[in-house]
């Protein structure tokens, strides 16, 4: 009984929806928790601090150069992580938005090297080509989970290896440019088939505006479509939506179709904007679909947010590069960073679900 | 003569390169049994790998680097037992969360020792009399080291226990309906715990194996996607630690025997192999399950909060 009194006099509660308000201010509060943790790490490598942070964001925002460096990080990330919010409303554990990012990377190459096609077509082709390769290889987990029940996280993280290998495959092989003098790259792409960029950097500035541009479609799409209303319904209550009709296959299906595609959209503009050619997989994804999974739960799948948060994440990884020369810190550290900040971030999350309040009589 | 020595060079690859996938998969699942699913194998793998390599290296004793390297797996497991039980965070994300971490702390400890052989690696031993059998002698009985034979013994222990006595009853009961256990007296989040940290400490281990057994030297991310196949083989193995040793054993016997194919696939595509087999494994094992329901652990990946719904 006692137990009871004392336990009254505590009253936590499911909170029923956050406030926006909340939900910003759990999230920064999460940030700079980790950021102090990651700050305990730069100190006991010997590196102060305050060095550490200031050069990040000297070099993420300190010139032009380092800015455009920052942009043309955030443009997978938006790209990818929209796409993942779509995928994570429908409960679909997508991780393999860095194979997607591959699979289009490698349809942009077919179209730009050996399609054929010349002019202006090129380009729309390649991105066509781009978000249909990554759709394909997202709806293949879709398929396999609806219909087989075989967990999504598995598949999904399987098939970015072995995207990552037939990328190797085709750089060593069939694809090898008779150009490059036995190096794993493919010839470059003509001028047809590259992007534009901002003067001279590489911001490809029309996958830029393809992104704010899908980031908003994706938000109507999410929060005044059918289709997004039955997304929300699969995602939330699949029994819901068992019992109202909701087709689990078409709704799941259309989400990845979304998730594959947009990442594929990224890997057109690796390839078409930045690289100008298909080579090393590490190099054209550079985790962009891992960190794209935080970028997308730190939005609370909210995919106008992802803007917000993709340009936070390209001020990490531009500003990681910076750090990694200057200071001489490994570039793995972002990794530990991004697991640092995922795990602040899900950490927090019990003070957006609960309410813990002083009961008093 | 040629199918002899192509079995025993099958059974020899298939202990040597299974026995890690066959440790994180035993952990894995005492770890799911109770209901909690880690998908930080592979950062609990490489942290530990990198730590046994490191003492080792440092002291000469590979056994000391085991033993931290089951500490260094266990402690780190406690990251994500902290987050997916006491904060009820997703697991699926904090998994991830832990597998980037530790990827990216192993990376970043171990840079200035990438490349590094290890010399004082564990003994490969042939085992007396048994190694004189034919095609079973050299196949498993020669040229091993002693952690192949130790796992094989864990697994007939974990699967006593897990089966035939009341802490199993009791970790299953937590896995299954935690409710139960608990009106029944069992506190569902200290069970969780310890599966999780024993879960960590084998994932450590495996690690270990890696670097000071199966191929003496530090590697940048030398687990290699390692981590995510025991996810797949926990599965397939139907969370029981002996189907947990023969799916380990077939797949490393299937993913040696697609080398024989060199000939005629690039080695590109042929590294992809074992991606593409545990997904063909999962779907092979999906037909099964849906009509018997022997399927996961039913409260697995739910956090439990006595008196909810």
């Amino acid at each position: 009984m006692k137990r009871i009194e004392r336990l009254a006099l505590l009253k936590v509660e499911k909170r029923p929806v956050p406030s926006g308000h909340v939900i910003l201010s759990v999230s920064i509060l999460a940030i700079l928790a980790a950021l102090v943790v990651v700050a305990i790490f730069f100190a006991s490598y010997g590196t102060s601090p305050f060095r550490a942070y200031g050069a990040i964001i000297k070099g993420a925002f300190g010139s032009w150069q380092g800015f455009s460096e920052t942009l043309r990080r955030m443009i997978p990330l938006l790209l990818c992580g929209v796409g993942l919010t779509v995928a994570f409303r429908a409960l679909f554990w997508n991780i393999g938005a860095d194979g997607q990012l591959l699979f289009g990377a490698i349809a942009a190459t077919w179209v730009a090297l050996f399609s054929g096609l010349h002019g202006p077509v090129v380009i729309p082709m390649m991105f066509l080509a781009g978000f249909a390769a990554g759709a394909l290889w997202g709806v293949i987990p879709a398929v396999l989970k609806v219909k087989m029940r075989i967990n999504d996280v598995i598949t999904t993280l399987m098939m970015n290896y072995i995207a990552m290998y037939i990328v190797l495959y085709l750089i060593h092989g069939p694809w090898k440019g008779p150009s490059v003098r036995g190096y794993p790259l493919t010839d470059i792409f003509s001028p047809a088939a590259q992007l534009p960029t901002i003067g001279n950097t590489h911001v490809h500035w029309p996958t830029l505006l393809l992104g704010l541009f899908l980031a908003l479609a994706a938000y109507i799409m999410l929060n005044r479509s059918k289709s997004g209303f039955e997304i929300q319904v699969v995602g939330e209550n699949p029994h819901a939506a068992r019992f109202a009709g909701i087709s689990e296959l078409k709704t799941t299906v259309t989400a990845m179709l979304t998730s594959g595609g947009l990442a594929g959209l990224a890997g057109v503009g690796e390839v078409a904007g930045v690289h100008l050619r298909l080579f090393d997989p590490n190099q054209i994804s550079m985790g962009y679909g891992y960190t794209a999974i935080i970028v997308a739960w730190l939005a609370r799948k909210n995919p106008l947010a992802v803007i917000v948060t993709s340009f936070f994440f390209g001020v990490l990884m531009a500003g990681g590069d910076v750090i990694k020369v200057n200071l001489g810190l490994p570039f793995q550290l972002i990794n530990m960073f991004n697991g640092v900040i995922m795990f602040f971030l899900i950490g927090s999350e019990i003070f957006m679900r609960y309410r813990i309040t002083l009961r008093r009589k | 003569m040629g199918w002899e020595s192509w079995l025993i060079s099958t059974f020899a690859r298939a202990l040597a390169y299974g026995t890690p996938l066959l440790l994180g998969t035993l952990g894995e699942i005492y770890a799911e049994r109770a209901g909690v699913l880690n998908l930080g194998i592979e950062g609990m793998m490489i942290m530990g790998a990198y730590s046994a390599f490191v003492v080792s290296y440092k002291t000469g004793h590979p056994w000391l680097g085991i033993l931290v390297a089951a500490m260094v797996g266990g402690v780190f497991s406690l990251i994500h037992a902290f987050a997916s039980i006491t904060l009820k965070a997703n697991q699926v994300v904090s998994g991830l969360a832990l597998t980037m971490l530790g990827l990216g702390l192993a990376g970043v400890l171990g840079r200035s020792m990438v490349g590094t052989p290890l010399f004082t690696s564990l003994h490969r031993i042939t085992v007396p009399g048994l190694s004189t059998i034919p095609i079973i002698g050299p196949g498993f009985f020669t040229h091993q080291n002693l952690l192949v034979y130790i796992t094989m013994l864990l697994v007939l222990i974990l699967w006593y226990i897990l089966f035939h006595t009341r802490v199993g009853i009791t970790i299953r009961a937590v896995g299954e309906s935690p409710e139960t256990a608990d009106s029944l007296g069992v506190n569902v989040a200290r069970v969780r715990y310890l599966c999780v940290v024993v879960g960590g400490i084998f994932a450590g281990v495996a690690g270990a194996y890696l670097s000071v057994g199966y191929r003496p030297a530090w590697t940048e991310g030398m687990t290699g996607g390692m981590g995510w196949i025991v996810i797949a083989l926990t599965i397939f193995a139907f969370w029981n630690p002996i189907y947990g040793l023969l799916g380990s054993y077939f797949f490393a016997s299937l993913y040696h025997l697609s080398y024989r194919l060199q000939a005629w696939i690039s080695p590109e595509l042929l590294k992809a192999m074992p991606y593409v087999f545990a997904i063909i494994i999962l779907i092979l094992v999906s037909r099964g399950t849906v009509q018997k329901r022997r399927g996961a652990p039913a409260a697995l990946t739910i956090p439990y909060t006595r008196g909810e719904e």
